[in-house]
């Protein structure tokens, strides 16, 4: 199965990239834009099968390597192949 | 003294921290590739500047999952002095030896310039060489210098004397304006509990000798070895 | 021969940018119609860019010989000897149209191509620097491409940790359309650990190394086939993406391979990949390659033996290796995570035969297709040299100073700091001169000598007059390696220019030739690389004709050199060289008069040469505490750049000589540096005894620039217009 993988900033911890976004939103005439916050997303395949493994397996993931628990927060979907 | 410096793929100050540690030792430290096990007995362990992995993902995110790294926070916690430069104090608040984490630089710009620091404490290994608040000058070369932590991690920090250098301006103030990232309370080095790991963004080793129009990073790879020798 | 055989049609063959001779000459040459494949192949070995089929005539007429140089143009870099068992190993190359298109990808992998091309041949890159030129500041793409471009090329030799220690940035209308990113790089060898292309020897393995194929940069005319394939778009990225990261693992690698016995050759996969770096390796070696294109690592799927032939995806190289060595050879690579394939063998057949799925996708002779590339001799007009303009018609400022303001502080003149602080400019602990001065200087590692390296051209004056244009892009590139205290060694060129087809672009490209041919024969500076960059122009406009030139220096011991600070007060400022206040094409004329005209300033390169071997024997001998050479802005410009760079003000004497006074500050006469000195009287009468023009031309000391007559400049304000502009144009929206 493949796992959909969302990392973003922990409410609080600053965003400098969001807020160039958010900026150049607003040079661009999108008025009305509000915080911007930017983070990532990753595709992982799984050979799992099992929904249960599988996310346990993703968990460990996001916690040892993919997110920085001190920065970030991850969420994410499986998806069957 | 023996010190060691770990080569991650992608480190790119590895022959530079050796050329300033081999001048101060008078010997050349041991070249230890990432995928090692152990460490060899060594009195300073050195964690380079330069992109391991490429910096991607995180900067030292993945560096700090190869398999020398369980050896170095081992050692480290028994109180072998620690060095990171750069990528490496990356390394060393990706691995949790050292607190909170380093962001893109607020001006989302790679920045390679002199930066003033102040010296917080000279009571260290790293340190003993310059005077307690001199104001030395060393180059910065990085896109993620912004040292973040928690406003309750900040203040143990500053209470236990941990902060290591700021940066500052001329006359030793810390300020903003001479801050090349954005990192809060002006940080730019930190040690752990014991002062035995040092994490710092500047480079040392890249003004320990003349010829390269400075010499303020050359008095931390001389306490060291006065220190271990 | 292939399943998927294309039936070769008129337009199909266009699309492939073959006209219809050339495509009877390939039939003759084949003795039948090709494969799409072999078509393809022709139509990339024919291409401007790897042909050289419009400039090769031309080319040929530089010198490229010279005690000191161990090889010249034909393979990847030039060598140059420094001495002590080590070479010099440097080249440039421009990545202009894929810059435009996607700035941070295209400057990213410009670096990186061109640091290929040097540790291809067995040297650790060990500088780096770019020429880059941008439209005006005021058109809407400009500060995207500048932000693009500079973060894309930071962000590769950053991360391979190759230091970028300098190189020029210019504004200018006439890239408005067509930027330019010349990226050069200069690397470090022993001489005994060389490696060229040639696949000499039979039965050798043919190895495939680095990152894996995808469809990268496959051309768009080339790809225009809907028979071919029908769902193009989302396969066919013609951006080439760069991967740093494995460049500096491929870096080390190779590097590691070659401190050991096991290479024949070495090729990088460069513009048309695969298909051109196996035919220059087969030919050159006199040999036939098979390639079996099932062995070669691809990164997506049911890629066609077309697309792998001219993929140009990036960070690959080929190998041929001594028999036997492949175990080794694949255990470093296997220790740096990349990919390593023996993809096929050499022949004594002289045919490029290329099976794919067991089907041959193509069979060609190497040699022709090598060799029989067409030379066209162009039709081409020469630019016609425009009126001398006499200093006395150019009008006075109403102010000299407000003058000097408007000009250090215009885009022309500002400080390039923005940039280069964004680039790791001391990565490597041997930047011994930063960006900032003449020339930049990287201590050759381990030793106290010093490479000095520079990139020059003025192309508002090869716009007025090609020939002294090319002849000034040369000088001033000797120049600038000269105050620094190196001495020249050799030049790499990139020739940008519009549509060759057009006559008067052709005599632009002719002229700029022949100006260079005679500089680099008076000044003993053999070309020893270069490429060639063709068809800069939209809608029928060309870019200014910019023959980027690279010099690259020895300084023999660091300990003798100079740089452009003002260090101490009391210091006698002499000029040498000849002052004919020459303001025809000058930036004062631009700035103030808001037009070009007149001819450029003309290089006299005997004196030229007698003016910088002075200046170069004065540093030597430690007489001078700081040098500069005078070009964009005049002696004014000149002298307050000193000034900033060392925080040191200067008065300038009343001037009692025949130029108008703004001539005389603002003219951009060739040939002449101003040097600081404590003791003036000895240089002076040593100048003239060499019979070069010398002139007393003020004293260092205070924190203004003052000039007789005129309200003192406080060093500070004109820093903060120097220093703001280009932070303040980039922060803008």
């Amino acid at each position: 199965m493949k796992a959909r993988i969302k990392i973003t900033l922990k409410e609080g911890v600053l965003d400098p990239q969001g807020k160039a976004i958010a900026n150049a939103l607003g040079a661009l005439g999108f008025d009305g834009v509000g915080d911007v916050r930017q983070g990532k997303y990753i595709e992982v395949e799984l050979k799992e099968s099992e929904r249960a493994s599988a996310e346990k397996t993703v968990e460990s993931m996001c916690k040892q390597l993919l997110a920085n628990m001190v920065i970030e927060n991850y969420s994410y979907e499986l998806e069957d192949a | 003294m023996k010190a060691s410096v770990i080569v991650f793929p992608g480190s790119n100050c590895d022959r530079d921290v050796a050329v300033s540690l081999e001048a101060a030792m008078g010997e050349k430290p041991a070249m230890v590739w990432h995928g090692e096990a152990d460490v060899p007995a060594s009195d300073l362990i050195v964690l380079p500047g330069g992109f391991s992995y490429g910096d991607y993902l995180r900067s030292g995110a993945m560096a700090a999952h190869s398999p020398i790294m369980r050896d170095v926070v081992k050692r480290a916690k028994k109180g072998t002095p620690v060095l990171g430069i750069c990528n490496g104090f990356h390394l060393l608040t990706e691995t949790g030896l050292l607190p909170g984490v380093l962001m893109r630089n607020a001006s989302l710009k790679f920045v390679c310039k002199d930066v003033l620091l102040k010296v917080m404490r000279n009571d260290t290994d790293f340190t003993r060489s310059y005077d307690e608040d001199e104001v030395i000058r060393i180059p910065v070369a990085h896109h993620d210098g912004n040292y973040f932590a928690d406003g309750e991690t900040l203040d143990r920090l500053e209470g236990e004397n941990r902060v290591a250098f700021r940066y500052c301006d001329a006359s030793g103030t810390p300020s903003d304006d001479a801050n090349p990232n954005g990192s809060q309370r002006n940080i730019a080095g930190i040690y752990n509990e014991a002062g035995t790991v040092l994490g710092l963004m500047p480079h040392p080793e890249r003004l320990a000798d003349p010829a390269l129009g400075g010499t303020d990073g050359k008095p931390m790879f001389a306490s060291l070895v006065g220190a271990l020798h | 021969m292939s399943a998927q055989a294309a039936a070769m049609t008129p337009e199909l063959v266009a699309e492939h940018g073959l006209s219809p001779e050339e495509y009877e000459r390939l039939l003759a040459i084949l003795g039948r119609e090709p494969s799409i494949t072999e078509l393809g192949v022709f139509s990339v070995m024919w291409s401007e860019h790897c042909s050289y089929k419009s400039s090769k005539v031309w080319l040929k007429t530089l010198p490229t010989e010279g005690p000191q140089v161990i090889c010249g143009p034909g393979e990847n870099a030039g060598i140059v000897d420094i001495g002590d068992g080590q070479a010099v190993i440097f080249k440039m190359e421009s990545h202009n149209h894929p810059s435009f298109i996607e700035p941070y990808q295209g400057a990213a992998t410009g670096v990186g191509g061109i640091m290929r091309d040097v540790f291809t041949m067995g040297a650790r890159p060990i500088a780096n620097l770019n020429a880059l030129r941008f439209g005006a500041p005021d058109h809407a793409k400009t500060r995207h491409l500048v932000s693009g471009v500079v973060e894309g090329i930071g962000g590769y030799g950053n991360c391979v940790g190759v230091p970028t220690v300098g190189g020029e940035v210019n504004f200018d209308p006439g890239y408005n359309g067509n930027i330019l990113v010349n990226a050069m790089c200069v690397g470090l060898a022993d001489t005994d650990k060389i490696f060229y292309s040639a696949a000499r020897g039979i039965g050798l393995p043919v190895v495939y190394v680095g990152s894996k194929t995808g469809r990268d940069g496959i051309h768009g005319a080339t790809m225009a086939s809907a028979e071919f394939d029908d769902d193009s778009d989302e396969k066919r990225p013609t951006v080439q993406v760069g991967d740093p990261f494995t460049e500096k693992l491929l870096i080390e690698a190779c590097l590691e391979l070659m401190a050991g016995d096991t290479i024949i050759a070495i090729q990088d996969m460069g513009a048309a990949g695969l298909t051109s770096s196996s035919v220059e390796m087969a030919d050159k070696g006199g040999v036939g390659f098979d390639l079996d294109l099932d062995k070669v690592p691809c990164r997506e799927e049911g890629m066609t033996a077309y697309e792998m032939m001219l993929s140009e995806s990036q960070e690959r190289m080929l190998i041929v290796l001594k028999p036997g060595s492949e175990d080794k050879a694949r255990a470093i690579f296997e220790k740096w995570e990349l990919d390593f394939s023996v993809v096929g063998i050499t022949t004594d057949t002289g045919r490029l035969i290329v099976t794919h799925s067991g089907r041959v996708e193509a069979d060609m002779p190497v040699k022709m297709l090598a060799d029989s590339a067409p030379e066209y001799k162009r039709p081409w007009t020469p630019t016609e040299p425009p009126a001398l303009i006499e200093p006395e018609d150019v009008p006075a400022p109403n102010s000299l100073t407000d003058a000097l303001e408007t000009l250090m502080g215009s885009p022309h003149l500002c400080s390039r700091r923005w940039v280069w602080e964004q680039y790791d400019h001391m990565v490597m602990g041997d930047t011994v001169r930063r960006p900032g001065s003449d020339a930049a200087v990287v201590r050759v590692h381990g030793t106290d000598k010093g490479l000095a390296a520079t990139c020059d051209v003025t192309p508002r004056y090869c716009t007025a007059d090609p020939v002294e244009g090319g002849k000034q892009a040369v000088a001033e590139a000797w120049r600038n390696l000269t105050a620094s205290g190196a001495d020249p060694l050799a030049i790499t060129d990139c020739m940008n220019f519009g549509n060759p087809e057009r006559p008067e672009i052709m005599g632009q490209f002719v002229g700029c030739i022949e100006g260079m041919r005679e500089a680099v024969e008076a000044l003993d500076f053999p070309v020893v690389s270069g490429n060639v960059s063709l068809y800069n122009e939209t809608n029928g406009v060309a870019i200014p004709p910019t023959p980027a030139i690279g010099g690259v220096g020895l300084i023999p011991d660091i300990a003798y050199m100079a740089d452009i600070a003002l260090k101490h007060e009391g210091e006698t400022l002499l000029l040498l060289g000849a002052e004919c206040g020459h303001l025809g094409q000058s930036l004062f004329m631009e700035m103030m008069q808001e037009k070009r005209e007149g001819a450029p300033p003309p290089v006299d390169l005997a004196l030229e040469r007698k003016t910088g071997d002075l200046v170069r024997t004065l540093i030597r001998e430690k007489c001078v505490s700081a040098v500069h050479d005078v070009s964009d802005g005049g002696l004014l410009i000149a002298v307050s750049e000193m000034a900033l760079a060392g925080g040191t003000g200067l008065t300038l004497t009343d001037y009692k000589g025949p130029l108008p006074l703004h001539a005389m500050l603002f003219g951009e006469d060739q040939g002449r540096y101003v040097i600081a000195a404590a003791k003036g009287d000895d240089i002076i009468s040593r100048a003239k005894t060499a019979g070069i023009s010398v002139r007393e031309i003020g004293e260092t000391g205070g924190n203004m620039i003052r000039i007789a007559g005129e309200e003192p400049v406080p060093l500070q304000r004109l820093r903060d217009l120097h220093e703001d502009w280009l932070p303040h144009y980039m922060s803008s929206q």
